[in-house]
């Protein structure tokens, strides 16, 4: 009963932000176009006209074609599942990465949280996207590579997150209940407080997207990230670089839709955030 | 105030000297393991950097490959590399570049022969501390006056340009610019850093021309911080209006201007510092792709080239050097919040 009263509060919480819930209808369609590209799309997004070269955006071509004469909406269609799959699969890597390490320096305290702890430091300072970039470069920049890559050098963040709230969550009475009728490490960790500490790590998960869709747009546009002809915003803004002198649209419409897409995601994960913080409801009941 | 000067009037000077230096020591530690795992992961990426010679010349014999390897010193176990190469960098040498030229990495990253726009890492440097001063002084400003017109008009309109800014891909935002103002207007230059005909202008007309050369690589390089900055400078300075030192100010009948910029200014301003430290890293990260756009030779297009010809040592330097920064902007984050709070200092 109180979950489900709780859920409800969440929706009508959410529901009232509307930031929030355009940042939901957003990803959602992005969903939908990844999903449903091939019909969605007017043209073969890899079929090459060599007569209709860098065409400006008009009535065939809605938003103009490349310097191989594939049409750029087709192309951007396509791109959004790219963009889909990196995101969520780099931050599916870096959140279980991070509540694997956050619980277990969280909760078990002692050496395993100095050493953790002091490797979340290490991983801070690197210069992470100079990583990045040497990493993809060395063993070729496939999309799998560029998944893991993201997802290796970006989870200290939830570590934390996870850590604080093992370390808030395991003095409370429902885990020292737990400890009581005998329940194991294991079994405390994750069926009564991780359970509990999804709420943070789910906003931040969201937040993670949209960073990661960043990232791989980076590296797509510097050339070494998504490989033509496999459509990706990031390459097609590459050759919007290629050909900045001639071709705007090149530039502007992927440009775009990372933008749309990235300031998706984060409204959703901060309209989430405020929609679930029980000090929220705190302040509120006030 | 009157109480905060007090404070700091009475400095445990000693405690906070012990106290920097033990924080500068820790810097050691950190680079260490930084450096360790760096090199690690480098040098156990699948190829090698020898196979770009071996891959041009088909006649190559595997003795010559096995001489070549052993020139560059990659023969040996990781382990063993990573010890010759640490007990180099204690001494400050980075090695000599594996490309074609062979100089060594110091030289290429600080050449103390070359006139200073032509060393990579002061004009990296360079760039990054304007936008920081950039994002300081527009970011500041910005967000007191986002916090004292609260829900305003302004308010929300420069709410809604955080969120677009954090969201901004810059390099996107790079392109757009160069577009607008390279290509339509004509009014501004869009790669490099200096005119072909640079030598030749007088000492003003350098001055403008490298001006007009680094206003779009800045405006670019602070974009991001901006937005974060200035929003996180709004949250603090409300924080800090709802105090009762505030209230007190205005309660004795002070006038608003400086209650904001005497009192509750210089306490919402410490957040602010710790945050700017903390951003070093993303400054320098970022510099790869602003340099590769404009075409800017600093460390980040060095990175960029170091990378493609699998140049090891190249790409080591500018890594270490890099963490070296970072963790000097946390130093510095840390020393600067002490500074500016007594509360800290007297701890």
């Amino acid at each position: 009963m109180a979950a489900k009263a709780l859920k409800n509060i969440f929706w009508q919480r959410f529901r009232q932000n509307s930031l929030a819930v355009a940042g939901g209808i957003v990803v959602f369609s992005l969903f939908f176009i990844a999903v449903f590209a091939p019909v969605l799309s007017p043209y073969d997004p890899d079929l090459i006209d060599r007569r209709q070269v860098l065409v400006p955006p008009g009535v065939h071509h809605l938003l103009g074609t490349d310097d191989l004469g594939r049409d750029v909406l087709s192309r951007m269609i396509f791109g959004a599942r790219i963009s889909l799959a990196v995101g969520f699969v780099a931050v599916g890597i870096s959140t279980l990465i991070g509540m694997l390490l956050g619980a277990l320096a969280g909760y078990y305290g002692g050496w395993p949280d100095r050493i953790i702890m002091r490797f979340i430091d290490i991983m801070l300072s690197i210069p992470t996207f100079f990583l990045i970039l040497a990493v993809i470069a060395f063993i070729g920049p496939s999309i799998w590579n560029i998944m893991a890559i993201i997802g290796l050098t970006s989870w200290m963040g939830v570590a934390r997150l996870v850590r604080a709230e093992f370390l808030s969550l395991k003095e409370r009475e429902f885990v020292l209940a737990a400890k009581a009728v005998g329940a194991g490490d294991l079994r405390i960790i994750f069926n009564h407080i991780m359970i509990n500490s999804m709420a943070p790590v789910l906003v931040s998960a969201v937040l993670g997207i949209a960073g990661a869709v960043l990232v791989e747009s980076a590296l797509s546009f510097l050339g070494i990230g998504v490989q033509p002809p496999t459509p990706s915003w990031g390459n097609i803004l590459s050759l919007g670089k290629d050909y900045i002198e001639l071709a705007w649209w090149l530039s502007l419409f992927p440009g775009l839709a990372i933008l749309i897409t990235v300031l998706g995601y984060n409204l959703l994960g901060e309209g989430i955030r405020d929609s679930i913080d029980p000090r929220l409801w705190e302040s509120e009941r006030k | 105030m009157a109480c905060a000067e007090a404070a700091a009037a009475a400095p445990p000077g000693a405690l906070m000297r012990t106290y920097l230096i033990k924080r500068f020591l820790e810097i050691i530690p950190t680079l260490f393991g930084i450096t360790l795992i760096s090199f690690f992961i480098i040098h156990l990426a699948p190829g090698k950097p020898t196979d770009i010679f071996t891959e041009l010349n088909p006649k190559i014999t595997p003795e010559a490959r096995e001489k070549l390897e052993k020139y560059y010193g990659l023969d040996k176990p990781v382990m063993v590399q990573y010890g010759l190469w640490l007990k180099r960098i204690v001494r400050f040498d980075f090695g000599e570049s594996f490309s074609s030229d062979h100089r060594p990495v110091i030289e290429k990253i600080w050449n103390g022969k070359k006139p200073l726009l032509e060393r990579r890492l002061f004009v990296t440097f360079m760039i990054n501390l304007l936008s920081m001063v950039v994002i300081l002084l527009v970011a500041i400003p910005l967000g007191i006056f986002s916090a004292t017109h609260q829900n305003t008009l302004y308010d929300k309109i420069a709410t809604t340009a955080v969120f677009v800014g954090f969201a901004m891909p810059t390099f996107w935002l790079a392109l757009l610019l160069m577009i607008l103002f390279g290509v339509d207007l004509r009014w501004l230059p869009i790669t490099q850093l200096k005119s072909m005909n640079y030598d030749s202008l007088s000492f003003a007309g350098k001055a403008w021309d490298l001006t007009k050369h680094l206003i779009l690589p800045i405006f670019v390089s602070a974009f991001t911080g901006l937005a974060g900055d200035s929003r996180f400078m709004r949250s603090s300075m409300l924080e800090v209006i709802k105090q009762d030192f505030v209230t007190v100010a205005r309660a004795k009948g002070l006038p608003e201007r400086l209650v904001i910029y005497r009192h509750a200014f210089r306490n919402a301003l410490l957040p602010l510092i710790t945050l700017m430290g903390l951003s070093v890293g993303g400054l320098i990260g970022g510099s790869v792709i602003f340099e590769n756009i404009f075409g800017i030779p600093g460390m980040g297009q060095l990175f960029y080239m170091s990378v493609m010809t699998r140049d090891y040592p190249t790409v080591m330097g500018i890594l270490t050097i890099g963490a070296f920064l970072t963790l000097l902007g946390n130093l510095f984050a840390d020393i600067g919040y002490m500074l500016a709070d007594p509360r800290i200092r007297a701890k």
